[in-house]
């Protein structure tokens, strides 16, 4: 079983969501995901400043199997993204939830994205047999 | 539910992530396919590969046949246990499938093929030896399980009894010794020394699990991909295939066409090809950062080609590829990745051989 932690909110295609303040996101992948995914070689993350459009394709990540797009959950800009993957792409695996975050995002005004909660993550899981 | 090796449930017992390959249940890697890596490089990891097939030809005129079937010469075994990398081709060139065939006897010879050609190849292998004294039987009977890395003679001959050991030990590479029931030859698809050991079914859990116990690393096929790739080895279906003959493969050097009144299959075919042939595979080393993949085009100074295998390479820490270019290309090409193009550097493969990156890191660096 994956680990899905109970304070953070999640996304049909396996990002985590962190609420840092009611307008900043963190988001990630989750335990499920590097897992499918295997080892992961190559983190590719947008530039600060960069525009995030809800549901359109925001960084890549590369394991050696494949190569996967990242979502974003909402419209918004690009306040940070985790430089350190650069070097150290295995923090993914290691620590998906943690040091593995990929981007903080400044949230556009007026959006309630339609993010699952923990346990309904877990059922989605379930449900498709992963 | 595809097919299932002897050493199935053992490899669920270790936590393999299990996945389908050519219709069989493989473990893909038992928790990081990178660390699996390493430990063929820097020490001992073990793969079941049981997969493919044996198969034996016995007869006072399989040596014979062996001359007419495969486009290279099993005249040059000539000590009992020598082996051999050939193709298999069809009358136009075309490759069948890769493998490795040994001299046993005058009269035994052990062929081991792809899981996935299997089929096809006993069927033409069968059609081709009715004219031959040559029985040919696909040995279902036998597991195979490979041992690699540079310390992977010393641990898995210490599971052996003494008399085995020394048999063990003093195989040269590319030659096989029978041990009682079982075959163990000094070969691989890692471009690290080691065994391969083709053994009863029945025998294959217990020694699986001894060689665990000498700390040998259970490793799956992801890492078996990527250390064949590091070492520039082909894999049939990927960089070979039907549509392509050797010399178009970077295997020129397993035909043999000397002597010249040896009449193999797909010989007149390939007498006919243009010299240099138009495509040749070669070696891609990324410049940058991100993953080459198969299918991906490369663009050079001489025309497009296709990358026919592209991965990671964890001990170079970027991405290799083989591909299929026009004959000529060099330098500096461009590989179309996911609508960007990436620079790329033709090099000659391997590119890691015995644990060592046989790509200068000054190469690397002053083409970064």
């Amino acid at each position: 079983m994956s680990e899905i932690p109970a304070d953070l909110k999640y996304t049909k295609s396996h990002e985590w969501v962190r609420t840092l303040s009611p307008s900043s996101l963190e988001i990630g992948i989750t335990d499920h995901a590097q897992a499918a995914l295997g080892d992961l070689v190559f983190v590719e993350i947008p530039e600060v400043g960069s525009q995030l459009t809800a549901g359109a394709a925001c960084a890549v990540v590369e394991s050696v199997k494949a190569a996967s797009d990242i979502y974003s959950p909402v419209d918004g800009t690009v306040a940070a993204g985790n430089t350190g993957l650069a070097n150290e792409p295995e923090l993914l695996n290691r620590e998906p939830y943690t040091a593995g975050w990929l981007i903080r995002i400044d949230v556009a005004a007026g959006q309630a994205p339609p993010l699952l909660s923990a346990a309904e993550y877990a059922a989605y899981l379930a449900e498709s047999g992963e | 539910m595809g097919l299932k090796t002897p050493l199935y449930a053992t490899h669920v017992e270790q936590g393999a992530k299990i996945v389908d390959f050519g219709g069989w249940d493989m473990p893909l890697h038992y928790g990081s396919q990178v660390d699996e890596h390493h430990a063929v490089r820097r020490d001992a990891g073990l793969f079941d590969v049981s997969h493919m097939c044996s198969i034996d030809l016995r007869g006072r005129g399989a040596g014979e046949f062996l001359r007419k079937l495969l486009a290279n010469d099993v005249a040059k075994l000539k000590a009992p246990g020598k082996g051999l990398y050939s193709c298999m081709l069809r009358e136009d060139g075309g490759v069948i499938d890769d493998l490795i065939v040994y001299r046993m006897t005058e009269s035994w010879f052990r062929m081991v093929v792809n899981a996935g050609t299997r089929d096809k190849d006993l069927a033409w292998i069968r059609a081709g030896a009715e004219p031959h004294d040559v029985a040919v039987e696909a040995r279902e009977d036998l597991a195979m399980i490979a041992v690699q890395g540079p310390c992977a003679r010393a641990k898995a001959a210490s599971v052996l009894s003494e008399s085995e050991r020394r048999i063990a030990l003093d195989l040269k590479p590319f030659t096989a010794a029978p041990l009682g029931a079982w075959l163990i030859a000094r070969t691989g698809y890692t471009g690290e020394d080691g065994f391969e050991i083709a053994l009863p079914a029945a025998d294959a859990p217990t020694l699986w699990k001894s060689l665990c116990a000498r700390s040998i690393v259970p490793a799956g096929l992801g890492a078996r991909d990527t250390l064949r790739l590091e070492a520039g080895m082909c894999l049939y279906g990927s960089d070979l295939d039907e549509s392509h003959h050797p010399l178009e493969s970077g295997l020129a050097w397993t035909v043999a066409f000397e002597p010249p009144d040896r009449d193999f299959f797909g010989r007149a075919a390939l007498e006919r090809v243009n010299r240099p042939p138009r495509e040749e595979l070669v070696g891609l080393l990324l410049q940058g950062r991100g993953v080459l993949r198969r299918h991906q085009t490369v663009i050079t100074a001489r025309g497009a080609g296709e990358i026919t295998s592209g991965t990671f390479s964890p001990t170079l820490n970027r991405s290799i590829a083989l591909a299929r270019v026009p004959h000529g290309a060099s330098g500096t090409v461009q590989v179309e990745v996911r609508g960007n193009r990436l620079g790329a550097l033709v090099v000659k493969p391997p590119f890691v051989r015995h644990g060592a990156a046989l790509i200068s890191t000054t190469q690397m660096e002053n083409n970064s």
